[in-house]
């Protein structure tokens, strides 16, 4: 169960609001974190995550609405929240002509008692380049660096921006095995991101995110979890007629083309739509080479609330 | 759920301790970096020995030697390439990078990142003056003993001044800009703002000009330090003019992002 109480919660934002030129980035924006779990902030490009997790950091001063960090107001007890408090942020915040190593080495003498460096190094894998200057790290090897960095004086909450973008399937893995160690010793873990995966693996609470405001939220399962909750995935030989094949199927299920060739039917899907679609294709002549019945999942979810269009 | 307590923090370094780090890793980071050297220590060495030895250079050095005369402006020029141009680059990129949010918001602060700045920037004088003096000692350089401390207060008045302006520029323009607005600003003023030339051989009111400037206060106080020993009231004013009010710029201006 979320434990949404006030004692356990690490963040409380609500109603945040925050503009830019009179742009609301953030409009009315509420999220709790709890300490020991992990909270994903879901959202598309734009949708006001990284302005949320700055005005926790306090880089940035809200507009409008509270922000308090395991309890603290993050502008005017700064001082106070810093040494608690691990930021990575998205992009990276290391200088460039400075040795990897040296980086690591540097934020770790702003604690009093850092993790050993020679662990997280290990941990991370970031000793193949710990010598490297930061300028010629990839863009995989900056993140790792920049994660050793954020939790390195022990934080008992850390805002992760995009921890995993530009990383390779290994590290990804080391990254989120840290993150869940990190989790089940009691830290808050905050983290935003848009991709699924990531929020489907890790998270404890997603927050949906879009035009800066949540506009849902829960555990993976409860997200994708809904009376309406399985999607026919139908993939033909050849042209498929969507239009055609939405038509028999009635107005009771949605069908939705899914590139050539392929569709997606989402309502509820039961025994007599998977006959309906199959009669239907023998009818049209047509042969079925992948027809799966299943939940739906974090991502149908997201594109359901956020819109399939570009921005 | 009842929440299992987080392990006790890290809790933050004695910010002493953090001002030192801090200060240790700006200098390292100019000391090290082959342009920055350049600008900061190699520039002034060889405007020395160049207007030292090039004697078809003709100055009038009022009866003082070539080296006696130029040694306190190429201090004052030096003084200017760590507290200004070498600084508003260097935290122009930082800014960029985002290594001064980041920073800020690790126990240093924002005051240690400032702290850790300026005491760096005065680290990396140290240096240049230890240099410098050691080439211009070579060369013949005998400053008056009584301005030596003088000469100090002069260096930390300019320090502060330029420092601040090093600050409102790299924090209100892009790193690109700045790049340019540093090495072109530090160029003019060298030239024509009363450092190594003293103010009162510019041409017309270049040389009232020259004497408002940061600039032209901090070569005329070097000069006054190191020739006669005595430390100009004005100088003074005008250094502390220009530290309070691009200090108040740069508090106000200063964008993080």
């Amino acid at each position: 169960m979320p434990a949404s109480h006030a004692v356990d919660d690490a963040v409380e934002i609500s109603g945040l609001v925050k503009a830019y030129d009179g742009r609301r980035v953030v409009d009315g924006l509420d999220l709790r974190a709890a300490r020991g779990r992990v909270t994903a902030v879901l959202g598309p490009n734009g949708a006001g995550k990284t302005t949320t997790v700055e005005c926790c950091e306090g880089l940035r001063s809200p507009d409008g609405g509270t922000v308090r960090v395991l309890g603290l107001d993050p502008l005017t007890q700064a001082h106070d929240l810093r040494p608690r408090v691990g930021v990575m942020l998205q992009d990276g915040g290391l200088p460039t002509g400075v040795r990897a190593l040296d980086m690591l080495e540097h934020v770790a003498r702003m604690y009093a008692r850092p993790r050993e460096v020679d662990e997280l190094v290990e941990r991370l894998g970031l000793g193949s380049f710990a010598r490297t200057t930061v300028r010629r790290l990839s863009g995989g090897q900056r993140q790792r660096l920049a994660l050793a960095a954020a939790v390195v004086g022990r934080p008992e909450l850390v805002f992760l921006d995009e921890p995993s973008a530009g990383m390779d399937p290994q590290s990804r893995r080391a990254v989120w095995d840290l993150v869940r160690e990190l989790r089940d010793e009691g830290v808050a873990v905050v983290l935003t991101t848009h991709l699924m995966d990531e929020a489907e693996d890790l998270a404890d609470h997603v927050a949906v995110v879009d035009r800066g405001r949540v506009i849902a939220e829960g555990s993976v399962r409860d997200l994708v979890a809904d009376a309406e909750d399985r999607t026919l995935r139908l993939e033909v030989a050849g042209e498929l007629d969507v239009d055609g094949l939405a038509r028999a199927l009635g107005p009771e299920l949605q069908v939705r083309a899914a590139g050539a060739g392929s569709c997606t039917v989402v309502g509820t899907v039961g025994p007599t739509t998977v006959a309906a679609v199959t009669a239907w294709l023998a009818e049209h002549d047509t042969l079925a080479i992948r027809l799966t019945v299943g939940r739906r999942t974090l991502e149908d979810v997201f594109l359901d609330l956020t819109g399939r269009e570009l921005r | 759920m009842t929440s299992t307590p987080a392990d006790p923090h890290a809790g933050a370094a004695p910010a002493w301790r953090r001002v030192l780090a801090q200060t240790d890793f700006e200098a390292r980071a100019i000391l090290r970096n082959g342009e920055q050297l350049l600008v900061t220590i190699v520039v002034p060495v060889f405007a020395l020995i160049g207007l030292t030895k090039v004697t078809a250079l003709d100055v009038d050095t009022g009866g003082l030697s070539r080296i006696d005369f130029f040694t306190p402006g190429i201090l004052a020029l030096a003084v200017m390439t760590a507290s200004f141009t070498s600084q508003a680059i260097a935290s122009s990129f930082d800014r960029r990078n985002g290594v001064l949010r980041l920073l800020s918001t690790t126990p240093l602060g924002r005051g240690g990142l400032l702290a850790g700045k300026v005491v760096g920037v005065l680290v990396v004088e140290v240096v240049q003056v230890v240099v410098i003096g050691a080439v211009a000692a070579l060369l013949g350089w005998r400053p008056d003993p009584a301005g030596i401390a003088l000469a100090v207060v002069a260096v930390l008045l300019g320090t502060a001044a330029f420092t601040s302006l090093a600050l409102l520029v790299a924090g209100t323009l892009r790193a690109e800009a700045v790049l340019a607005v540093a090495n072109l600003a530090l160029l003019v003023l060298a030239v024509a703002g009363g450092v190594v030339v003293p103010a009162s051989r510019l041409p017309g009111a270049m040389e009232h000009l020259a004497l408002l400037l940061p600039s032209g206060a901090l070569g005329e106080a070097m000069r006054d330090a190191f020739q006669h020993g005595t430390l100009p009231a004005w100088s003074v004013v005008v250094l502390l003019g220009w530290t309070a009010a691009l200090g108040w710029g740069a508090s106000r201006l200063f964008r993080w992002h």
